[in-house]
């Protein structure tokens, strides 16, 4: 699953650069953030801005960083979300779950 | 007069593939010359109800057996959009995939109850070589008055 990984300061940024985030590689996904937590690097912005559609599949793999994430006494910030994938997670009831902000500055600055 | 589109697919058990159908049943709303509601909303409706369901046909139906199939029809007619997912699979029991427990925020679960919110019928029923979830959208009527589909 392509993505480019940086290291901005307090958290680490991975910008996905699939248009799809579904079943056919939403567990390489989890695999990336599981290394990166592996590493020690707890803090992440996920940017989606690249990302028009996301399924169930997708969801997981988010809500499992996350729950890795806030085990290891870090967190999974959000940012970038197209219109029709905000509305998944409205629809889901995960946007009250995930920190969700318009882009990935105001993601990193809030860490 | 009334037209009817009908779209008929066989793919491998691959989740490969997902994005393939999921694209043509986007351009199939995209399509429509005279639907009245969101365009955009339908397209991705219809392109989340088709991979969350063919998903779940490939890993919970065909239990990942690369060596099945999955069968897809796709039907828009008189005000109403049909699509059946066709697995050879043993079938599985839909209805003890609950819903998503937000509290404990469950990694799975979310497929089924997308597509019950999305879809106004749905039901999942044995056939005598596999099993198909059948599923109904009602298109608002005013929308496909003298509605036709180009190409």
């Amino acid at each position: 699953m392509n993505c480019d990984v940086s290291e901005k300061g307090a958290a680490v940024l991975i910008e996905v650069k699939e248009e799809r985030l579904d079943a056919h590689n939403s567990s390489e996904f989890k695999s990336q953030m599981l290394s990166l937590f592996e590493d020690g690097k707890n803090n992440l912005v996920i940017d989606l801005k690249g990302v028009r559609f996301v399924d169930s599949s997708g969801l997981g793999a988010l809500v499992s960083g996350f729950k890795n994430a806030t085990a290891r006494n870090g967190n999974l910030k959000l940012c970038g979300l197209q219109p029709q994938v905000k509305s998944m997670f409205e629809l889901t009831r995960l946007h009250r779950v995930f920190e969700i902000f318009p882009g990935a500055e105001e993601a990193l600055a809030s860490f | 007069m009334q037209e009817k589109v009908e779209i008929d697919i066989r793919v491998p058990n691959k989740t490969r593939y997902l994005r393939l159908i999921g694209r043509i049943g986007e351009n199939m709303a995209k399509a429509l010359e005279k639907y009245g509601g969101d365009r955009e909303e339908l397209a991705y409706h219809i392109n989340l109800v088709l991979t969350e369901s063919i998903a779940n046909a490939m890993l919970h139906g065909n239990k990942e057996d690369p060596e099945k199939e999955v069968h897809i029809s796709i039907s828009l007619h008189c005000g109403s959009l049909n699509i059946k997912v066709f697995d050879q699979g043993a079938g599985f029991d839909m209805d003890s995939l609950t819903g998503p427990r937000l509290d404990d925020l469950d990694e799975h679960g979310r497929g089924i109850f997308i597509i019950r919110s999305l879809m106004d019928k749905v039901c999942y029923r044995r056939l005598e070589d596999g099993n198909v979830l059948e599923m109904v959208k009602f298109l608002p009527e005013e929308a496909l008055n003298n509605g036709t589909i180009s190409e």
